[in-house]
């Protein structure tokens, strides 16, 4: 059976057609060299993130590449260890949230027409809160520690994610394989995992990317607002926080996390677009 | 207009609009309960933050049974539903003042801001997304194409951010960095105040329209029916403006809709930037500050806002797409449109 082997195949060639537009290639170097950035900056750091080196906001110099922060800190070496956070909780909380939209969408799909809409009934009502407002209400509730906001982030995309996997995965059911499989008796779960899956594989992957600009939005505004990591930390939202009054000064503190997360989120977004390009064949349509 | 009432007359699509808003009333009240449990699980205690740091256990009692904090908790959310029903969200955590009169204002201004960001953003995207099509592969098609990805991409705070420092702090000085407005006066008596914030949410709501815009004109483009308008010998000018731009507009309908509603949520980040006074910056304050009435209040109302868009946007895709039309002023059957309107946005 042909199967287990073709979607497989297939992912590879969409990808590799993916990566041949211009944008795809461009996205792929940004986000290749932030992740790199990322994950051994810190090995480069030539300070520690929390230590006092000179006065405030302090301009460039030859010891310091960035200047001093609000507080006299190396604005370069918190940068550099600035990003795990972000980067770390945003792809958690996209992975949980993605995972459970994807479960959700699928048993939705699958199930009786009653099951099915009283699902989705419910998933609309989760779609009335806009994602922000969401995580603002639980960190209001109970308290903000980071793990919890990538699990709220990852809870808000969960029924986003579950209304696209489920219009696609409602289609596939209509397909004569899966009609033959229900006939022959094949259980449920096989059928949502070896059928349903492999052919909902380019929009989940559309929607993983996607939600992971999204995720980087939400988990550093939560930091940027001050009810995300607290100080000491470094990290990139709570460093544009920290260092916004004294912008005209010392711009290093803003600009850096600011680049950083523009052009992460810019070069996902690319590989993403050119991806629904090749393998779905449509713009996506408004965020949610 | 008199094909509209003509169609109300029939009855079907009547029925199908009130069928509309009477489904909206469960889901409303279904936020409702959301809200409610979403701020109950706190472990702190409500007393506790009311009194701060003059808790004594006496006090704490009182207040207690003031808040009506020892009621089980069915029936503290039935009080306060029944109050919200009434549009009463009682008082603020710190007793100064109740959340309407906290509210009311800044309410009016993130609808001043909402409105502001709509009437600027709605026009402009279906603009380039027009263009766009027309241009179909030429320049301005391929470079706002690659525009549009990057500010869908970029967090709206983090437009915010680039746009202070270019047209506020660093690069230029041109507008106000920080929205200055005394309590009590509406931000349209300072004008300057919104520039910055309309742009930032012009950019975040621009990107998605235009491109749906883009493709449904591009659609509408390669119908028969245009062509046959072309082979009448009409101006290009006249087929674009007079019948493909009506018919493309009809499917992007849902889409400005979700960016509307999506702006509700939007304004609370970026006011919290520019520290403009409306409903999102005084959520950030009141989460910060745990003040639970006022966060339960802003949330059910944001959330209330996202279905009556919602509901508003299927009412007028029925309205402007003849062949549902038809379809719902014939059969009074709703039920499949509330899945078929939902179910691939």
């Amino acid at each position: 059976m042909s199967k287990n082997l073709k979607p497989k195949s297939q992912l590879r060639v969409l990808l590799a057609q993916t990566f041949k537009e211009r944008l795809a290639k461009i996205g792929g170097v940004i986000v290749f060299a932030i992740l790199a950035l990322v994950l051994f900056g810190p090995f480069f750091a030539p300070y520690a993130f929390d230590e006092f080196i000179d006065m405030p906001n302090a301009p460039r110099s030859s010891t310091l590449l960035l200047g001093a922060d609000d507080l006299g800190r190396d604005v370069f070496s918190r940068f550099l260890n600035g990003g795990r956070s972000i980067i770390g909780l945003s792809f958690i909380s996209t992975v949980l949230g993605v995972g459970l939209g994807l479960l959700i969408g699928l048993f939705a799909a699958s199930a009786k027409q009653r099951t099915d809409s009283l699902i989705m009934r419910f998933n609309d009502i989760l779609l009335a809160f806009p994602q922000i407002v969401f995580v603002l209400l639980v960190v209001s509730g109970f308290g903000s520690s980071i793990f919890l906001i990538a699990l709220a982030v990852g809870f808000t995309h969960a029924p986003r994610t579950a209304r696209i996997i489920r219009a696609a995965a409602a289609e596939v059911m209509e397909r004569d394989f899966i009609k033959a499989a229900i006939a022959v008796g094949e259980k449920r779960h096989r059928i949502i995992l070896s059928e349903l899956l492999p052919n909902v594989t380019s929009p989940l992957l559309v929607e993983f990317g996607l939600r992971m600009t999204y995720s980087i939005g939400l988990v550093a505004a939560v930091s940027f607002l001050g009810l995300g990591l607290q100080p000491p930390a470094a990290d990139w939202g709570l460093m544009i926080n920290e260092n916004r009054g004294a912008v005209t000064v010392q711009p290093w503190g803003v600009l850096t996390p600011i680049a950083a997360i523009a052009l992460f989120t810019i070069g996902v977004n690319f590989i993403t677009d050119s991806f629904a390009k090749v393998a779905i064949g449509i713009d996506r349509k408004g965020k949610e | 207009m008199n094909k509209v009432r003509e169609f109300f007359n029939q009855g079907g699509l009547l029925l199908f609009v009130l069928g509309r808003i009477i489904a909206g009333i469960p889901i409303v009240l279904a936020l409702s309960v959301l809200v409610f449990l979403a701020t109950q699980a706190l472990p702190g205690d409500a007393a506790v933050a009311y009194l701060t740091n003059t808790a004594t256990p006496e006090r704490l009692e009182a207040i207690r049974e003031q808040l009506h904090l020892n009621d089980p908790i069915w029936q503290q959310y039935t009080r306060w539903a029944w109050d919200a029903l009434h549009l009463d969200f009682g008082m603020t955590l710190t007793g100064e003042s109740t959340v309407n009169e906290l509210l009311s204002e800044r309410i009016k201004n993130t609808l001043i801001l909402m409105a502001t960001s709509g009437i600027v953003a709605m026009p402009l995207s279906i603009l380039i997304g027009v263009i766009a099509a027309v241009r179909r592969g030429k320049a301005f098609d391929n470079i706002s194409s690659v525009i549009t990805l990057i500010f869908a991409a970029i967090p709206e705070f983090v437009v915010a951010i680039i746009i202070i420092f270019v047209l506020a702090t660093n690069v230029f000085q041109i507008f106000p960095a920080i929205s200055f407005l005394d309590p009590g006066t509406l931000a349209w008596s300072e004008p300057m105040s919104l520039v910055l914030p309309t742009l930032t949410l012009v950019l975040a709501v621009t990107p998605y329209v235009s491109r749906i815009m883009r493709g449904s004109m591009i659609e509408v483009m390669e119908s028969e029916y245009i062509q046959m308008a072309r082979l009448k010998g009409l101006s290009e000018r006249t087929v674009i403006l007079r019948h493909a731009l009506p018919n493309a507009i009809a499917p992007t309908i849902q889409v400005i809709a979700l960016q509307l509603a999506w702006l509700a949520g939007g304004v609370v980040v970026v006011e919290a930037v520019f520290a403009y006074p409306g409903i999102g910056t005084i959520m950030i304050e009141s989460v910060k500050g745990q003040d639970l009435p006022v966060v339960q209040a802003i949330t059910l109302m944001i959330a209330t806002l996202y279905v009556t868009l919602n509901i508003l946007a299927d009412i007028g895709t029925i309205l402007t797409t003849p062949r549902l039309r038809t379809k719902y002023a014939r059969k009074n059957d709703n039920s499949d449109v509330f899945a078929a309107m939902g179910g691939d946005e």
